[in-house]
């Protein structure tokens, strides 16, 4: 390698094709003529959402497999040709690391360095380094299946540390990680390229993680959009990125989707009791011609990767085009008034002497958003099972539209509808085989069942794809399906869980219209998601860790518990953060010993 | 691939210390993974007890009336024959009619009948015994008439040593079962057993321990490092190998001090055999696993393949001479069915090496073909 030369790029593509053929026959382009550079002792990311092609990408780097057409080189080597050379010299941690769970964080870490000829006295002075950058040190005995997620990454991340590789694939190292473990993966890796010149390709699907890297790819449906240092893309979105301050009795949330409807508005997102939104087009007075921004306080904003990114996709999905995803019920839920509509009060639940769920209590109003945030194991899901009656509570209270759960579980499953965390709607039935058939699981039938499924279709804009099998359907449109198929019944409450993990930017801003719509219709909505910034558009949220509430109250009580930094107002993630390091003060020393950061 | 391997030699040390970590932390996987011990050792042992003791195709305690018609010591002393037999559990009745009602009401399997004259027939040298037998099961009635004829045999053969003349005596033609003088199933049973557990071990688990390393990710992070394909397979084929012969072991201790079956021949041309075999099984598994990449498609296609030829087409529990002749012809291909033939032959005759070195070159032969192709279809690749 000549790194000291002309820094030659580390990986160099050009052209690259690679399809797919699914089990149904049909052909997918996973990526279409993608070329890309990685420059050497950077952090490069590849930025796109599921489907997108950043796998297949990585692993074509990884030698794991071949492309169609278009040549791939990494360190000079065609990794077509001789991929085993290319293996030995580069490190790669897939999505799931593939850790021998019951072998433990030494025994993993000692089976890599064999792989690797790493020797005994390489490992004396490698280790004590590793141990401390993951702080794992305390569990070597532990085994690897009885880590937490997070814990596991930093585990995947060390085993492909045992020597240091010329360069580092890393697939979503911080997807399904919690936030604390996200910003611990972080400085691991940033440290890494900084102080010991390693090159990093990465590929995620937040883009705030893409703004912190030295250059970003960002891919759509198997092509590159742009690439460049994240600053560029976000330039893209200077003088056109404002933060508008609701008029007095406005929410955020009814901004947002009134912004969203404009043609001239690219994208709206609340944030901090405010919105920030992004003209189509450079605009020296940011409220011309905007209804919508009628008495509301703009003041310029920094864009972020995240507009640039918003102006890219907007620019290819049919320009100009505005959002689906209006939802109107013709039969809205009757308001009880301000009764409660949702209430749990010391919720228990235990697996034997384990507490998943422990006196978990909070009230939900009706036609309001909750929303349940927490790092995985937290008891979310568990909660949620309790509350739609699909699991007995240990001990508490547990009211669900005025009915207690605990003697009537029957007569409130037909009031509340619950859409699932995986697409659990039957893949080879076609979308109207799928609606039929929930449709008579609650009981509707003859007209009644045929009104229903026609405002399903329409209101979900699925009629063009009736007789398609539902696994077939594009991304966005699954989600859609199941919502459809949970409010055919016309619950009053709708129980979402992680909806929107996985989805691209646009489809989640789709999905959060709807549920705003629903909300502003009466419909009670409950929603769990790990994307932090989601939070702004709940009413009210609680956070969850280790089966307890650690804090409670609407998006801008919960912010203000976070460290105050200087200079400007503190996000969703610092505040969860600094919540949930508050709640296991003392218990672990998390990531303490990592030092310095760029 | 091969051009930079010959460019680039590496010290074969670097080859060893891999498939060696490999072999270690496989071994690790076995020992804390219940699966394994449950396939490895458990399930051998049950089934050991299971056909040692639940399955048996013998017929003991059968009910049988003798009628004795006759009240010589002579007639006497041989319904006590019967009387005392294992085999049998004897009602002495004096009367033929009695007897007949106990046959229809499917009381007694059998009826032994003493003629009045059996005493005089005797001195005469042409003394006959009845024996009526039940022939709803034609198989069981067959095995009662041996015994039956056994019995009396026995009788005879008894009275001969005492020196008492019989004047040529009852002539009853008996069969000799050959190689299972103690008429005991376990001496078949046994052996055949030893087919299932190394097909269980060999194939089974190692196609679902493998399949499992597809499933969960394991061997995508484990390929992006200098470990070549040869070695992956080395690391997992090595352990299992092993434990293979401890399940063997298990087997071989359980017929000797269990059930006290002799092994005839030698016990090296068994582990021999068996080895064979359990690289046939081995390299199958790691085929199936290769091909399916799911543990439970793996567990679904080895089951069919594997374990239920080797149970029910390899000449163990059904003779391969009753089969019809397309059945017979499948079973040429079936592994199993060699490795049975070695392990009766060395179990119940010796060391017949007409018979044991063709099956086990049929053996050697299939563990090159299926080693060999696993090695080639097995590759570093996720597409």
């Amino acid at each position: 390698m000549s790194a000291a030369g002309g820094n030659p790029p580390v990986l160099v593509g050009r052209d690259i094709r690679k399809t797919f053929r699914r089990h149904t026959g049909d052909v997918v382009k996973a990526l279409d003529a993608v070329s890309l550079e990685v420059g050497p002792g950077m952090l490069t990311a590849l930025v796109g959402p599921d489907g997108a092609g950043k796998t297949t990408l990585i692993r074509l780097a990884a030698g794991l497999m071949t492309a169609d057409t278009g040549e791939l080189k990494v360190l000079d080597i065609d990794v077509a040709a001789d991929p085993q050379q290319v293996q030995e010299r580069i490190g790669y941690m897939p999505q799931r690391f593939g850790l021998y769970e019951d072998l433990s964080v030494l025994e993993n870490l000692n089976l890599y360095a064999d792989m690797h000829g790493v020797t005994a006295a390489e490992r004396r002075e490698r280790y004590p380094r590793l141990m401390e950058m993951t702080a794992l040190g305390r569990f070597t005995d532990r085994l690897a299946g009885r880590l937490s997620g997070g814990m596991k990454q930093k585990l995947g991340l060390a085993c492909t540390l045992v020597r240091l590789p010329e360069l580092l694939l890393l697939d979503e190292p911080t997807v399904g990680v919690d936030p604390l473990s996200r910003r611990d993966l972080w400085k691991i890796i940033r440290q890494l390229v900084h102080d010991q010149g390693l090159t990093v390709l990465l590929s995620t699907s937040y883009l705030d993680e893409a703004e912190r890297c030295d250059r970003s790819v960002v891919l759509q449906e198997g092509r590159v959009l742009a690439q460049g240092p994240p600053a560029e893309l976000s330039r893209k979105a200077a003088g056109r990125t404002f933060l508008a301050e609701p008029p007095a009795g406005q929410t955020a949330r009814g901004l947002q989707a009134r912004l969203l409807d404009d043609p001239g508005i690219v994208d709206a997102v609340p944030e901090g009791g405010q919105v920030r939104f992004v003209r189509a087009a450079p605009e020296a007075d940011p409220v011309a011609s905007v209804g919508a921004l009628q008495g509301a306080a703009v003041v310029p904003a920094q864009p972020r990767f995240e507009d640039g990114f918003m102006i890219l996709l907007r620019g290819t999905a049919a320009a100009g085009q505005a959002l689906a995803g209006s939802t109107i019920l013709d039969r809205p839920p009757e308001r009880y008034g301000d009764e409660v509509v949702i209430e749990v009060r010391d919720l228990v639940r235990r697996f034997g002497s384990f507490a998943a769920v422990d006196h978990v209590s909070f009230e939900v109003r009706p036609g309001a958003i909750f929303g349940l945030l927490g790092p995985n194991g937290a008891g979310k899901t568990t909660t949620f099972r309790m509350l739609c009656g699909l699991l007995p509570a240990t001990s508490g209270t547990l009211r669900v539209a005025g009915v207690d759960l605990r003697q009537a579980r029957a007569s409130a499953r037909q009031r509340i509808g619950y859409v699932a965390q995986k697409f659990s709607l039957y893949g080879p039935l076609s979308v109207t085989e799928n609606l039929e058939f929930f449709a008579s699981a609650y009981g509707l039938h003859g007209g009644r069942r045929r009104d229903r499924i026609g405002w399903a279709m329409r209101q979900f804009e699925l009629a063009r794809f009736a007789r398609l099998p539902s696994e077939q359907l594009p991304g966005g449109y699954k989600q859609r399906l199941a919502m459809a198929a949970a409010l055919l019944h016309q619950p009053e409450i709708l129980f979402l869980d992680e909806p929107t993990s996985g989805a691209d930017p646009l489809a989640r801003r789709e999905f959060w219209r709807r549920i705003s719509a629903l909300a502003e219709q009466g419909v009670t909505a409950i929603i769990t998601t790990h994307f932090l910034e989601e939070a702004e558009y709940c009413d009210r949220v609680a956070i969850m860790d280790a089966g307890r509430v650690l804090a409670q109250g609407t998006p801008a009580e919960v912010r203000r518990r976070a460290r105050p930094e200087p200079g400007r107002s503190p996000t969703m993630e610092e505040a969860f953060i600094a919540i949930v390091e508050a709640a296991r003060h003392g218990e672990s020393p998390h990531a303490a010993s990592v030092g310095g950061d760029a | 691939m091969n051009a930079t391997e010959r460019s680039r030699p590496r010290p074969l040390s670097a080859k060893g210390r891999r498939v060696w970590s490999l072999v270690r932390k496989e071994t690790h996987q076995i020992v804390r993974d219940p699966s394994s011990i449950a396939v490895g050792v458990v399930l051998p042992v049950i089934l050991i007890l299971l056909f040692g003791y639940g399955l048996s195709l013998d017929v003991m305690n059968v009910p049988v009336a003798v009628v004795l018609e006759d009240p010589s010591p002579d007639a006497v002393e041989l319904a006590a024959g019967f009387q005392l037999s294992p085999y049998f559990e004897a009602r002495l009745l004096t009367s033929m009619s009695r007897a007949r009602e106990l046959m229809l009401a499917r009381q007694v399997d059998g009826i032994v009948r003493i003629r009045p004259d059996f005493a005089r027939h005797l001195s005469l040298g042409d003394a006959e015994v009845q024996i009526l037998v039940h022939g709803t099961d034609a198989n069981k009635a067959r095995i009662i008439q041996i015994y039956a004829q056994g019995a009396v045999g026995q009788w005879t053969a008894r009275r001969a040593a005492e020196g008492k003349d019989v004047a040529g005596g009852p002539v009853i033609v008996r069969d000799r079962l050959w190689f299972n003088e103690a008429n005991d199933s376990h001496y078949f049973l046994v052996p055949g057993l030893v087919v299932l557990v190394m097909t269980l071990i060999g194939a089974l688990l190692t196609a679902m321990v493998m399949a499992r390393e597809w499933e969960r990710g394991t061997l995508e992070s484990l390929f992006v490092t200098p470990v070549r394909i040869d070695e992956v397979l080395l690391g997992k084929t090595i352990p299992y190998f092993a434990l293979g012969m401890v399940g063997l072991s298990l087997c071989l201790l359980a017929a000797r001090f269990l059930f006290q079956i002799p092994v005839r021949g030698s016990v090296w041309v068994l582990a021999g055999g068996s080895m064979l075999y359990l690289l046939v099984a081995l390299g199958i598994g790691l085929l199936i696993s290769t091909a399916t990449k799911s543990q439970f498609v793996a567990s679904q296609v080895t089951v069919l393949v594997s374990f239920l030829p080797a149970f029910m087409l390899s000449g163990f529990l059904f003779d391969l001479r009753s089969m019809p002749a397309v059945v017979r012809a499948i079973t040429t291909i079936l592994p199993a069915r060699y490795y049975v033939a070695i392990l009766q032959t060395v179990f119940l005759a010796g060391d017949v090496w007409g018979v044991i070195v063709p099956n086990a070159a049929v053996l050697a032969i299939m563990a090159a073909v299926v080693l060999l192709l696993s090695r080639v279809i097995t590759r570093k690749k996720l597409d």
